[in-house]
């Protein structure tokens, strides 16, 4: 099987994200392989252990953004792709399905194109889905299991979290599937594998390897970003003798401030 | 159609989530602003009295779609139809789910526009759409604009804008959209696991635990239970058997911390934070969850924080409008008792 994995590379979760000068600054925290992206990673290499093949990690982003790829390369991916450009700076969802999708038809005869759920820094979750629609494949997003997969029918069954519960979706390759947290366990980079990364020389592809249609004007301008605002809470601490003493005097406070 | 306000009603076989009347309210402003009205579009099967519903809760006209092919929710068919309706529009507004987030997605390709998910707060500036969004899970705020596209699509976040009241002397023009559907590339096979109770992002009051329950050494695990993984397990679950309680006299959503849920404690639809589902209610209540910066960016805009914790210098406190210091194996059951008695249940 040909899999291609989309990764981005992202602030660590627990940075203290701030604004300095209309600038997202997440100090020196550093920078690594998109959480949710590493469910992906995982069940891409867990496919291809199960039924062979090749996974090839693909990453947007400028050239020195090759974290999130060197983490897919030490977790086991066997190729590692930077598509980078300077016209490429600042672009919106909707440009980067179109970069995107013209990578994964340069990478060809793909059979399954994996997404985290989304990323940890924007948090749209809705570039797999436009990936998906640019290359007319169907999307299997917020994917929980692969219940069945067979590379000769390239069928391929699968449970899809939905806020009412797990819908079960049947679809044929090539398609998009995005995943959830609860697909898998991903896995250390093993020491081998790191030091492989940190040797890899790792591809670039500009636009000019790209075939692309239309602009690469972006729909979204992002007038202005700040730091939500700080609300001045004092926490009112509620005492007594009993827990019972405690909770009478808590829910009565919450009654008297409307809160219930 | 005439109106250039468009509002997806969102549903699950027939029943609109409530999201779907507070984007006709957010949908409502925006007409305002630019002169115009709003209609409701709606994509299914036997889904006529959507039409009706939108109508009184403050859409001027509907546009209906309906097929046995659409009997199920599927993105690809559902965007085609919804491109074609949207394909005049200045302004389509859904609003968020697992399901818009995707439909939404898909018709900015077919149309070649831009879109913005989870959005907080609109205002209409020079003909345009000016929309709030969190991003880096609520730790920051952006301001969004799709500019010289259309229509500008955005969906828009449950809780965050308020729900109109319904008027049933209201009455408006529904018509019937006519389309064509391409072939149809997923088989919906059927449904498992539906969830049950109260879904968190829709709640007005959230009920979470954290690592903390299970931390009741009182506890004695059946001899059965021998591993001490299983035996911890086993702890956490009496723990959140008293969180649950409490959650349903208050008629509330379960959630749960990330170290709660990686400790396998709690499936993770329940994980509030960072990485799980970030939610706004009306009264939040942390039990035994310290407040991880990943955990806070996720319910920090809860209108009233509680907390509960031995640890009187847990960050959670810093956000919480009510804190008590003390074991929630003794307040949790004594909060439930309470709860009881005052609202009468």
């Amino acid at each position: 099987m040909n899999i291609v994995v989309c990764v981005k590379q992202t602030p660590d979760t627990a940075a203290t994200v701030t604004v300095e000068d209309g600038k997202i600054s997440w100090g020196d925290a550093p920078l690594v392989l998109n959480p949710w992206d590493e469910f992906a990673v995982e069940e891409a290499l867990r496919l291809k252990e199960a039924h062979g093949g090749e996974v090839t990690a693909i990453s947007l982003g400028p050239e020195d953004a090759k974290e999130a790829l060197k983490q897919s390369l030490a977790m086991g991916c066997e190729n590692a792709i930077l598509v980078s450009d300077p016209s490429f700076a600042g672009l919106d969802s909707l440009q980067v399905s179109k970069v995107l999708a013209a990578a994964i038809e340069k990478v060809g005869e793909v059979d399954l194109v994996f997404f985290g759920r989304s990323s940890v820094d924007t948090d749209s979750g809705i570039t797999g889905s436009q990936v998906a629609r640019r290359l007319g494949w169907p999307a299997l997003s917020l994917v929980a299991v692969i219940n069945s997969l067979d590379p000769e029918s390239k069928q391929l069954e699968v449970e899809r979290m939905l806020d009412e519960g797990r819908q079960q979706v049947k679809a044929s390759f090539p398609a998009v599937i995005s995943v959830v947290k609860e697909i898998n366990e991903p896995r250390y980079p093993s020491f081998m594998g790191i030091r492989k990364a940190s040797k890899a020389e790792i591809p670039i592809w500009s636009a000019a390897e790209l075939t692309l249609e239309g602009d690469l004007e972006s729909a979204l301008t992002w007038p202005d970003v700040y730091a939500i605002p700080k609300v001045e809470t004092e926490c009112e601490f509620v005492e007594g003798e009993t827990p019972e003493e405690i909770a009478a005097k808590l829910v009565d406070r919450l009654i008297e401030e409307k809160v219930v | 159609m005439t109106n250039k306000v468009l509002v997806y009603v969102d549903h699950f076989k027939g029943e609109a989530l409530p999201a779907s009347w507070e984007a006709i309210g957010a949908a409502r402003k925006i007409a305002e602003s630019l002169g115009s009205g709003v209609t409701a579009v709606i994509v299914g099967k036997d889904v006529q009295p959507l039409a009706k519903q939108a109508i009184e809760y403050g859409a001027d006209d509907a546009v209906v779609a309906e097929s046995p092919a659409l009997a199920e929710f599927q993105p690809e068919p559902y965007a085609d139809v919804l491109s074609k309706a949207a394909a005049e529009a200045d302004v389509l507004l859904l609003p968020t789910s697992g399901r818009t987030r995707e439909l939404a997605a898909m018709v900015a390709v077919d149309l070649e526009t831009g879109m913005a998910p989870d959005v907080i707060e609109i205002e209409v500036e020079g003909g345009l759409v000016l929309a709030t969004r969190p991003i880096y899970a609520g730790k920051l705020l952006s301001k969004v604009v799709i500019k010289e596209r259309k229509p500008q699509i955005l969906t828009t976040r449950s809780r965050a804008f308020p729900k109109p009241e319904p008027d049933a002397s209201r009455s408006g023009e529904v018509t019937n959209l006519e389309f064509e559907l391409g072939d149809v590339p997923t088989e919906v096979l059927g449904y498992k696991e539906a969830a049950g109770g109260v879904s968190l992002t829709d709640a007005a009051v959230i009920v979470s635990g954290g690592r903390g329950v299970s931390n009741n050494p009182s506890l004695t695990p059946p001899d059965e239970i021998t591993d001490e993984k299983e035996q911890e397990i086993w702890r956490a679950q009496q723990g959140f058997g008293l969180v649950g309680d409490l959650a349903g006299v208050l008629n509330a959503a379960m959630g749960a911390s990330r170290a709660a849920v990686d400790a396998g404690y709690i499936p993770y639809v329940n994980q509030v934070g960072q990485t799980g589902k970030v939610v706004s209610p009306d009264l939040y209540i942390a039990n035994g969850i310290s407040g991880a910066i990943q955990h806070l960016a996720g319910m920090r805009t809860s209108k009233t924080i509680v907390a509960v914790n031995k640890d009187p210098e847990a960050p959670i406190f810093k956000l919480a409008r009510f804190g008590v210091v003390g074991d929630l194996f003794d307040v949790v059951p004594a909060l439930t008792a309470a709860f009881k008695e005052r609202l009468g249940k």
